[in-house]
């Protein structure tokens, strides 16, 4: 099976400032991988790359083996994003915003209907399925964000920093529920995140951004022995940054 | 069929949003039914309108300034619509629709033909209306007039595409009232006919023959009289066609449309 994600050599610049430098990394099928960097990093940046909202001058980026500047239709139908802003429509329900994300994949009324039944089953949302979007809380928007990423059943999903502003529980929760994907569905997980305490040590893996560039990456161990630091929480003080 | 699905889909949101917001709905009637109630009212008895085709007889005011009415309707939701496109890319919600697998150009297409939509369903209801106090075409236009709305609209939808991707800030879009929607429907036939106008200025006049709603005007004042002008639909067609290229190379990814932020 092709890797999830493949970005080799990409480079992207506004203006005179460089955002990211030669960026690659890779995230394999079914696995999470958390791409973990302090604010300015360069993440939202190569998320609108690889969601083709900017053009990718410099370098590569394939899903599943589709090269997203030849053949976008095929790279992007594999792909499900969460973005770092809500971007809900609030004044339709929750069940009209996931049937305009399945129609803008294409999918029958029937099979859509199918899907939405299964996504907020999962989620622990049936019952809100009516309600308003700006009717719900945070957290509960941001699953519907995810369901609405998981409708067209895609191979990698992409997360920027989804758990900002949400409580601690939540982001718990949160983090919890896609881990699951990962293990139960084999959906292959990018998750951007300036948060430490989000990795999970024994299984994540990590690829570290710092400035537009890739100072590491492997398992959470490779990256610190990599970086020369102990512990997590002291991982960003060694690159000249605040701790989260 | 996932493109006619899509398609759908996108009317569909734009059809229930519209619906969802009363405000906005009421607005897009009140605005043209004080035109028609008030001003054409008042100036009923100011403004003689000789007879010119499509009309075979003298009418009165209020009924000449019907298909610049109709105009103003779409006028105002092609901006409207893409006020909402500035505002959504400003929120992120149009990412969604961006990240979609069709290709860019349909899924713009899809948004425009959406606001036509929104559009003709604001013009029946206020021709609803004027019909209630009187101020009626044929009962044949009603239907004849349907395809110079569809046109109007891609020209004015289209252009309000091309707004949205050029306006970078939502704060800019006042300029937009001021600098296009204003001289758009002042500059036009929409309120007197062109040989008024030239009695007054010729320069006015030719400015009005040169603006593109003029023969959007004049295809819908002819369209309601089951009358085909030639010149208008070509002039239609012609900038709709060029406003929308122009607006589907707006939205291109080689633009980066999508507000740049850090992190």
């Amino acid at each position: 099976m092709s890797t999830a994600l493949q970005v080799s050599g990409v480079g992207y610049s506004f203006g005179p400032r460089r955002a990211l430098d030669d960026v690659s990394l890779s995230v394999e099928p079914a696995s999470f991988t958390a791409l973990l960097g302090p604010n300015g990093a360069g993440k939202s940046t190569l998320f609108a790359l690889a969601t083709r909202l900017f053009d990718c001058r410099e370098g590569s980026i394939s899903i599943l083996g589709h090269d997203l500047g030849c053949q976008p239709s095929q790279a992007l139908a594999c792909l499900g994003v969460v973005f770092q802003e809500p971007t809900l429509d609030l004044d339709l329900t929750v069940v009209q915003n996931l049937r305009y994300a399945a129609a803008l994949h294409g999918l029958p009324r029937r099979e859509s209907e199918r899907r939405i039944e299964r996504e907020l089953t999962r989620f622990g949302l049936l019952d809100r399925r009516h309600d308003k979007a700006r009717g719900l809380n945070g957290g509960h928007r941001r699953r519907i964000e995810i369901a609405r990423a998981l409708m067209h059943e895609p191979a990698l999903l992409l997360l920027d920093e989804p758990t900002v502003g949400l409580d601690v529980p939540t982001r718990r929760q949160l983090i919890e529920q896609v881990h699951r994907l990962c293990r139960e569905d084999g959906i292959a997980v990018l998750w951007a995140t300036h948060l430490v305490d989000e990795l999970d040590p024994a299984s994540d893996r990590v690829v570290l951004l710092h400035r537009g560039r890739v100072h590491a990456q492997g398992s959470v161990a490779e990256v610190l022995a990599a970086v020369g630091t102990s512990d997590l929480r002291s991982l960003f003080d060694t690159l000249g940054e605040e701790p989260r | 069929m996932s493109w006619l699905v899509c398609l759908q889909g996108i009317v569909w949101r734009e059809l229930l949003r519209f619906l969802n917001q009363r405000s906005r709905f009421i607005g897009a009637l009140v605005r043209p039914l004080i035109w028609l109630l008030v001003f054409a009212t008042g100036f009923r008895a100011a403004l003689g309108v000789a007879i010119a085709p499509p009309y075979e007889t003298y009418i009165p005011y209020s009924l000449y300034i019907l298909p610049g009415l109709v105009g103003m309707v779409q006028l105002f939701n092609a901006m409207q619509s893409s006020l909402s496109m500035v505002y959504d890319r400003e929120m992120g919600s149009m990412r969604v629709l961006l990240i979609s697998p069709l290709p860019r150009w349909y899924l713009i297409t899809c948004k425009l033909l959406a606001g036509i939509a929104v559009s003709i369903l604001q013009v029946y209801a206020f021709l609803a209306v004027a019909w209630a106090f009187d101020d009626t075409a044929p009962p044949l236009g009603y239907l004849t007039v349907l395809p110079a709305l569809i046109a109007n609209g891609v020209m004015l939808g289209a252009l309000g595409l091309l707004l949205s991707s050029l306006i970078r800030q939502l704060e800019n879009f006042a300029g937009v009232m001021n600098f296009v929607v204003f001289p758009l429907f002042f500059m036009s036939t929409a309120l007197y006919p062109l040989w008024k106008i030239q009695e007054g200025s010729d320069v006015l006049a030719d400015i009005c023959a040169l603006n593109p709603f003029t023969y959007g005007v004049e295809l819908i004042r002819f369209a309601l009289y089951g009358q085909f002008d030639g010149i208008s639909a070509l002039v239609v067609v012609g900038a709709g066609v060029v406003l929308l290229t122009g607006a589907i190379l707006g939205y291109s990814p080689s633009r980066g449309l999508i507000r740049r932020k850090a992190g």
